[in-house]
């Protein structure tokens, strides 16, 4: 549950928070100001899979399976 | 000859031969052929799937819509980073219901789950007529590509037969196997001909890229944001929600979930994919940087800004550079399309609808026999079709949207969606899609009544929803137990 609210966030930054970054000052990293936050979570989604894919309990249960098919 | 034709002449020449090595060393099976033998690793999963990045329509596109429209672009990076994070969920299963019942296309997942053959054969047929189009953009655009590059020493009409054949020669002896070892290429080139545009350009032109976005802004004011209307803020939620849905309905990208050797490939993949998307911000900055130095591009013409600041900055053996990767752009999804489109035929058209008892060898058979068929097609289209196939392509992502419903219910433990319901909900989503784009309809212009807001919305949503209503209502009145219908065969699972 805890997994599936963190993948729900991007949706929540991305969707619901463009109206309220919709300007070109300041810049990000020398890109308007909306572009940015797009940007950001971009990364953010990558970092926040990157924390799914430790915690979630299914990537361990297969790792020890393929483990024991190949040996 | 410039040495601009003679790097284009050598990408393709090599794409050709590393197209038609792929086949070494592996018999070509039904199963070799359309999905790899089930056989690919991290890799090429990881690259057929970002090759919906990086065809001619972001290569082109990507640049050309920055230049023309400004903020809007920034949709194609939002919409791909959601799809990923969905793929971690939904496309485990996917896979292992295609490995245990060994399908080799997105239709004959439909009709797996929901055991029809028609839901297949309909699956099929909205399949191929939203990947047409998307053929001809390719082969449209590396027409463009290479008339421009080779500074019209070759004719965009000879250039889209030449790529037409080498796609129709690699798709036929080694099938997806081709189109992976040339994605490698392909990725490889793309990747260090946008990162070098996107950061020199700016660089060149403007002294840098806040100056580039400052200047753009003091020039165009309101250009790098989303506007009050059209394109709007709305607009924009609408899109990026439907068509990061619509993102892995493509058969030829649900195809590649096919591919993979093993369920973890989709889960380490969401984590990277989402980074790999940023490199298309290097194409924005390419078309941002054209808007003040090549002016004046209207209309269709939008989508040459790259090339056009491209010939004005550079000497004549680095725009080849450019105009090779740019040929791989198109060949390397129009060879995935290729595939896939004469696989939907000959498997889910021909043994699902006309010869139920047709052998694996029969359809791989008939399936490479219709390679040329598809591909010659496409080339008549992209050389007579005009402006039709403008609106076409548009339908393209929202006819493959429909499936999603359909899609996501089967992956249900206990679904209660039946083969009817599907098929009418696809049907009448299908059907809406193709209206409301050939008579060029607005939300605006169905519900004048609604607020301006609600005016900018993505139309798709009232296909999407009509179809979720006739998917639920159909399903419910063919229930096995009430409708009466004896036979099994409509209990899932």
């Amino acid at each position: 549950m805890f997994l599936r609210f963190l993948a729900a966030l991007p949706f929540i930054g991305i969707l619901l928070g463009v109206p309220f970054v919709n300007r070109v000052e300041p810049l990000v990293l020398g890109m308007p100001f909306v572009l940015g936050w797009i940007v950001l979570w971009v990364i953010l989604i990558s970092i926040i899979m990157a924390v799914i894919y430790r915690l979630d309990p299914t990537n361990r249960q297969t790792a020890v399976d393929t483990d024991e098919a190949r040996s | 000859m410039s040495s601009a034709l003679v790097i284009i002449a050598a990408v393709t020449v090599f794409a050709l031969y590393l197209g038609l090595r792929a086949k070494r060393g592996h018999d070509m099976s039904l199963e070799q052929w359309t999905v790899g033998g089930r056989s690919f690793g991290t890799a090429f999963v990881f690259l057929l799937m970002a090759g919906e990045i990086y065809t001619t329509f972001t290569f082109l596109g990507g640049s050309g819509f920055a230049y023309g429209k400004g903020a809007p672009v920034y949709y194609i990076l939002a919409y791909g980073s959601l799809a990923y994070i969905l793929s971690y969920w939904m496309l485990p299963p996917i896979w292992r219901f295609a490995k245990a019942q060994r399908l080799i296309s997105q239709p004959h997942f439909f009709s797996r789950k929901y055991d029809s053959p028609a839901l297949g054969v309909l699956v099929a047929l909205v399949g191929v007529a939203a990947l047409i189009p998307y053929l001809v953009l390719q082969l449209k655009g590396l027409g463009i590509i290479v008339a421009t590059t080779s500074y019209g020493a070759i004719s965009s009409t000879s250039a889209v037969w030449i790529g037409a054949a080498v796609v129709t020669c690699y798709v036929i002896v080694s099938g997806v196997r081709g189109s992976a070892w040339n994605s490698v290429v392909k990725d490889t080139l793309i990747l260090a001909v946008v990162l070098f545009l996107g950061i020199y350009l700016p660089i060149h032109y403007y002294g840098g890229l806040g100056d580039m976005f400052r200047t753009i802004d003091a020039a165009k004011p309101g250009f790098l944001t989303f506007p009050a209307k059209g394109s709007s803020v709305a607009w924009f939620q609408s899109t990026v929600l439907l068509t990061a849905l619509g993102f892995f309905m493509w058969p030829h990208t649900f195809g590649s979930i096919f591919t993979a050797k093993d369920e973890r490939i989709f889960r380490r993949n969401a984590m990277v994919l989402p980074l790999y998307q940023l490199i298309l911000l290097f194409v924005f900055f390419v078309g941002f940087a054209a808007v003040l130095k090549v002016p004046g591009l209207k209309g269709g013409d939008i989508d040459l800004s790259l090339f056009r600041l491209s010939l004005q900055t550079f000497d004549p053996w680095f725009v080849g550079v450019i105009g090779g990767a740019g040929v791989l752009t198109a060949l390397v999804p129009g060879s995935m399309i290729l595939n896939t489109a004469s696989t939907l035929l000959a498997n889910d058209v021909y043994r699902g609808l006309l010869k139920r008892d047709a052998t694996d060898a029969a359809v791989t058979k008939l399936a490479r026999m219709l390679v040329p068929v598809v591909a010659l097609v496409a080339v008549a289209f992209t050389l007579h079709g005009g402006e039709t196939i403008v609106a076409l392509l548009l339908m393209g992502y929202s006819f493959v949207t429909q499936l999603f419903p359909a899609m996501v219910c089967s992956l249900a433990p206990h679904n209660r969606a039946t083969k009817q319901g599907a098929f009418c909900g696809i049907l009448a989503g299908v059907a809406v899609v193709a209206v409301t784009t050939l008579m060029h309809l607005s939300m605006g212009q169905l519900f004048p009544f609604l607020p301006d807001v609600a005016k900018d919305v993505n139309i798709g949503f009232v296909a999407l929803a009509l179809n979720i209503i006739v998917f639920v209502i159909v399903s419910a009145v063919t229930q096995p137990r009430s409708s009466g219908q004896p036979q099994a065969q409509t209990h899932v699972h």
